[in-house]
């Protein structure tokens, strides 16, 4: 039985959680996810699931239990945001280099200073590189589906990497939409049973974890790495086939919204997409063909198919919900422009830094980047690569 | 030496005991030498050596285990010895 509901992202992913029923969970709370973990500790308390909760002293701590566990033998999961996210950095790496199938939920936020807890993608775009599978989400829907996804991509045993699933604070996070539960029994034999590798508990078969490894094999490793990482998107996409057959719904390496014959494009992440894809069909009922490529799947990039999906179009406009100061361009914009270098033929392309510290993205930001990218197709004119929108001049 | 391709996943061990292979000894500069005439046999050397390098055989100090001494002083430094005289002392490697 599928239930329709009303409920919000932090929800959609404590149920995913209470679903996947982890052995330990290291958590520490932080708005805008603390009600993620909130909800999943009631469970706990009432029985829900068999859950140890590790209570942790800071993110740090949180993310170094969780390390612990994984590494013992269990699944185990948790969430954060923003500062949190970027206090376990450290922790971060270890994990992916350890290949803990960790999964964790993550309510985008921005980070400080200023201070600020509303959404932006500064401390996911801030730990793209950590080794961890990045996934990101639209709506409460999105963060359901892909969580209960990264379970089952985490412990793959292709994979064995810890996996984010990221969705904006508070626009996400807190709002509530119309979504359709799985009914848990289904959800539950769609991950399956949890595997181990390697537990450290299993005493008869003793190992160690966290080598010391110098020049002689450091590289073997991180070439090792890179390489499970590269098979990752095969997985993603034969788990979401699996996921459909659960659900009747569709998932890729990212969504691509009347893109097929479209002229120009946006290419935006998580909940800005919605507000994009109502402006694209107010175009396309004028007959002006514009399409939508929303990435999904954030790392591992999936460079080849996001390249294809993009060359034929004559311009693109990136937009970033986070910036690389000192850097020429947002994160997503360097990726695509990556994606697109190796083309002789490819769309002209421009970025826009948008909705930062939660600042609303407007139906009229949406439109005033499609009238541009239609006017370079005109004249060829592009006023500056880069821009901030939103912003007050 | 491993490929790529070779190395186990996440780097972790999996046979038990393999630090036996990694002879760490390699790394002294120093040497402990034992003076067993001024050995009270209090077995301080055995309990502060940070490594397993004090050998002890039927409940006495027996001889160092150089493959994975490293030197680092600390026996010479917590043995009493006897009578002020050190049953430990700290010698430059190669002389
Ligand atoms: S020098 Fe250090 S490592 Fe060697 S036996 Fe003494 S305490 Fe142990
Ligand atoms: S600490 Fe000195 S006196 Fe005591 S057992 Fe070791 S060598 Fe002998």
């Amino acid at each position: 039985m599928h239930r329709k509901v009303a409920a919000n992202g932090n929800e959609a992913i404590a149920n995913a959680m209470r679903i996947a029923n982890p052995d330990v969970c290291g958590a520490y709370p932080i708005t805008p996810a603390t009600e993620i973990m909130q909800r999943f500790t009631t469970f706990v308390s009432n029985g829900k699931v068999k859950t140890e909760m590790v209570l942790a002293e800071s993110e740090h701590s949180a993310m170094s239990a969780c390390i612990g566990a994984a590494a013992a033998g269990g699944r185990v999961a948790t969430a954060t945001s923003s500062q949190g996210m970027a206090l376990m950095w450290e922790m971060l790496f270890i994990a992916s280099g350890l290949r803990l199938p960790i999964v964790m939920g993550m309510a985008n936020r921005a980070l400080s200073a200023p201070i600020n807890i509303h959404g932006d993608h500064s401390d996911g775009m801030g730990a793209r590189d950590c080794g961890w599978i990045h996934l990101y989400c639209e709506n409460a829907q999105e963060a359901f589906d892909n969580m209960l996804m990264a379970f089952k991509l985490a412990e793959h045993m292709d994979v064995r990497l810890p996996v984010m699933v990221g969705m904006d604070g508070f626009i996400t996070s807190h709002a509530i939409q119309t979504m359709e539960w799985i009914d848990d029994e289904t959800a539950a034999n769609f991950i399956g049973e949890y595997k181990s590798t390697n537990p450290l508990l299993d005493i008869k078969n003793p190992v160690s974890y966290g080598p010391l490894i110098l020049a002689d094999l450091y590289m073997e490793y991180r070439k090792a790495q890179e390489h499970v990482m590269s098979g990752v998107p095969k997985v993603v996409l034969d788990i979401a086939k699996e996921f459909e057959q659960i659900s009747g719904r569709k998932y890729g390496l990212f969504e691509e919204y009347r893109l097929d014959d479209a002229e120009v494009a946006i290419v935006v992440m998580s909940s800005a997409a919605g507000t994009t894809k109502e402006i694209i069909d107010q175009f396309r009922e004028k007959g002006i063909k514009v399409g939508l490529l929303k990435p999904r799947l954030f790392r591992p990039f999936p460079y080849a198919e996001v390249g294809e999906a993009l060359k034929h179009l004559k311009a693109v406009a990136v937009l970033d919900r986070a910036d690389c100061f000192g850097g020429s361009h947002g994160p997503l914009y360097v990726d695509i422009a990556s994606a697109l270098y190796n083309y002789a033929q490819r769309p002209v392309l421009i970025n826009k830094i948008f909705g930062l510290g939660g600042r609303d993205y407007m139906p009229d930001h949406a439109e005033y980047v499609i009238n541009e990218l239609l006017q370079i197709t005109k004249d060829g004119k592009v006023k500056s690569v880069k821009e901030y929108i939103g912003v007050r001049e | 030496m491993k490929t790529w391709k070779e190395v186990p996943p996440g780097a972790v061990i999996t046979e038990p005991g393999s630090s036996r292979k990694f002879k760490t000894g390699s790394w002294r500069a120093f040497r402990p030498k034992w003076i067993p005439e001024n050995c009270i046999q209090c077995l301080f050397c055995w309990i502060y050596c940070p490594d397993m390098s004090v050998k002890v055989k039927d409940g006495k100090r027996t001889e160092f285990d150089y493959d994975y001494c490293k030197g680092c002083g600390i026996c010479a430094l917590e043995c009493p010895g006897k009578k002020g005289n050190k049953a430990i002392v700290m010698e430059e490697e190669g002389k």
